[in-house]
């Protein structure tokens, strides 16, 4: 076994970063189409939120001492996501405007209850940026499930998610319950981003789900393979940010992201390189 | 059976739309029989759109009703029997990462059901779909690398895939270059003949259209012409000029050495 895996928190942090590496980019795909790639921020955000009052809760009263603050943070998470679809209809006009409202929300709450429990340890820190050294085994076992659950619903509804990322009208003439759809897709993101956050950290949560998309969307021909593509970026990214940040002593998340954009460059150049070979 | 045959394909019944204060139509009843293929035209802004968008359900009128085949709109179910082509520009994102062939097939998700997955013989009526519009070289290339006449044939594969019974198009050739605009219209006259297939044309292109459609509808927030391709020529020039507020020739177009 790589040396790199003999220790157990280490076993976890990978088990984890592999789920997480999977399942951002597969969402990102159909966040980026549908033009949303900011909405993943927003939900981060509320996400932290979230952890913030569950730390909080947990100074206050010992019950929560021993909760994983993750859930408090996917509560958090899937509130804002549909409130965000609420949002939406309510300025028809201005979409996007749900996105700095949920954000400015979630952050304006989180700096509350931080002050609120005068300032936290290195807890919070390690949710800001992530940190592999924190991934406990409880965090696997609950990742393992959102990754069972985001799989399932995205193999059976692919076909509806498809069209509706292509053109709602159209999803909506052949008989698709576009705002159903919508709405779960909207919560799986959320449950998404509270599951990676560990690894990456709250602030670097939306890189995993759109840069990869980005990469590959410069390259790939077809649907099918943009995500394919996304999924292969965002593993290699993760696999090899975990062992630099390990090796490197550096914070995950920033690692998994400075490969992220190594991965985007190289696809922009590859690009570049075959267009202009095309027209020369 | 006998009784939905007489059902007209489109029944508008005494419509109304309003955005707001603006009154978009008024009183519009408007009828399209099974087999016939209708040229609505009207200048633009005129409400052309929006009664499309009202006859698919996608918007509610404030007053009056629309039937599809003898059923309510509200009710009505059997979305896989019409096809849908909108103004390319508003509805589609050009870098949207998906192939020809991947677009078509969305025509038939509506059919194929919820938690279901395209089976060979749906792959093969994509193939149909892309042939008829003579797109089959093109079926692995990304929809965003197509000329803007070639996407729009791609649209209108995905409208053909499920094979509707009745099909409209909302100015499908805005944007598309005279030629294939041309031959865009021979192969919709084809769709009709040979296909028996009930087609509704929105257009601005009063000329060209007379060419082929049996029937025609003016709008102008009000129908005001409603009949056929015969009685609107004899009477189009007063029409016309009424209508669009100066004096228009309708121009033949007969590029289509019979």
């Amino acid at each position: 076994m790589l040396p790199f895996l003999k220790y157990e928190f280490l076993q976890n942090a990978f088990l984890t970063g592999i789920m997480v590496g999977l399942l951002a980019p597969i969402l990102g795909v159909f966040i980026v189409v549908r033009r949303q790639a900011l909405i993943a921020d927003a939900l981060s955000h509320i996400t932290l939120a979230g952890i913030a009052a569950n730390l909080l809760l947990a100074k206050w009263f010992a019950l929560f001492a021993g909760a994983n603050p993750i859930y408090m943070g996917m509560a958090f998470s899937v509130g804002g996501a549909v409130f965000i679809e609420q949002l939406r209809k309510v300025y028809k006009h201005y979409e996007e405007l749900a996105i700095p409202i949920i954000m400015s929300a979630g952050i304006g709450l989180s700096v509350i209850f931080i002050s609120m429990a005068d300032g936290f340890n290195t807890d919070l820190f390690n949710y800001l940026f992530g940190s592999i050294i924190a991934v406990k085994q409880s965090d696997v076992w609950t990742v393992l499930a959102i990754l069972v659950v985001v799989l399932l619903f995205v193999f059976f509804m692919y076909k509806e998610l498809f069209v509706l990322s292509f053109d709602e009208e159209q999803g909506k003439l052949s008989g698709i319950r576009s705002n159903w759809i919508l709405i779960a897709f909207m919560a799986i993101t959320a449950l998404v981003i509270a599951a990676s956050m560990k690894i990456v950290g709250i602030l670097l949560v939306s890189s995993l789900m759109t840069l990869p998309v980005a990469a590959s969307i410069r390259i790939a021909t077809g649907f099918k393979q943009t995500i394919w593509l996304s999924v292969l970026f965002g593993e290699t990214a993760v696999i090899a940010g975990m062992f630099l940040s390990y090796y490197l002593d550096l914070a995950s998340g920033g690692t998994i992201v400075v490969c992220l954009i190594i991965i985007l460059s190289f696809s922009i150049l590859y690009k570049k390189l075959m267009s202009s070979r095309k027209a020369g | 059976m006998e009784k939905k045959l007489n059902n007209p394909a489109i029944f508008v019944d005494d419509l109304s739309f309003h955005y707001g204060e603006k009154n978009v139509l008024e009183h519009v009843t408007m009828e399209v029989k099974q087999g016939s293929f209708l040229g609505l035209v009207g200048p633009n802004g005129s409400g052309k759109s929006t009664l499309i968008k009202c006859i698919l359900g996608l918007l509610k009128p404030q007053q009056g009703s629309v039937s599809l085949f003898g059923e309510k709109v509200q009710k009505f179910h059997q979305w896989d029997k019409v096809g849908y082509v909108s103004q390319k520009a508003n509805s589609f994102n050009t870098a949207f990462p998906a192939t020809a062939f991947e677009v078509v097939s969305m025509g038939l998700f509506g059919k194929v059901g919820l938690f279901r997955f395209l089976k060979s013989s749906d792959k093969e009526k994509v193939w149909s779909a892309l042939k008829a519009v003579n797109m089959k070289d093109f079926a692995s290339r990304n929809i965003g690398e197509l000329s803007g006449g070639q996407q729009q044939r791609i649209f209108i594969a995905r409208a053909l895939v499920s094979e509707p019974e009745l099909l409209i198009l909302d100015e499908p050739t805005v944007g598309v270059d005279v030629e294939s605009s041309e031959s865009f219209y021979k192969m919709l006259k084809d769709l009709h003949r040979e296909k028996k297939m009930t087609l509704v044309l929105v257009t601005h292109d009063v000329g060209v259209m007379t060419n082929y459609v049996t029937d025609v509808a003016c709008l102008n927030k009000q129908i005001h012409f409603h009949g056929n391709t015969k009685e609107f020529e004899e009477s189009s020039s007063e029409n016309m000029s009424a209508f669009y507020g100066h004096h228009v020739h309708v121009i033949h177009h007969d590029h289509d050495h019979k």
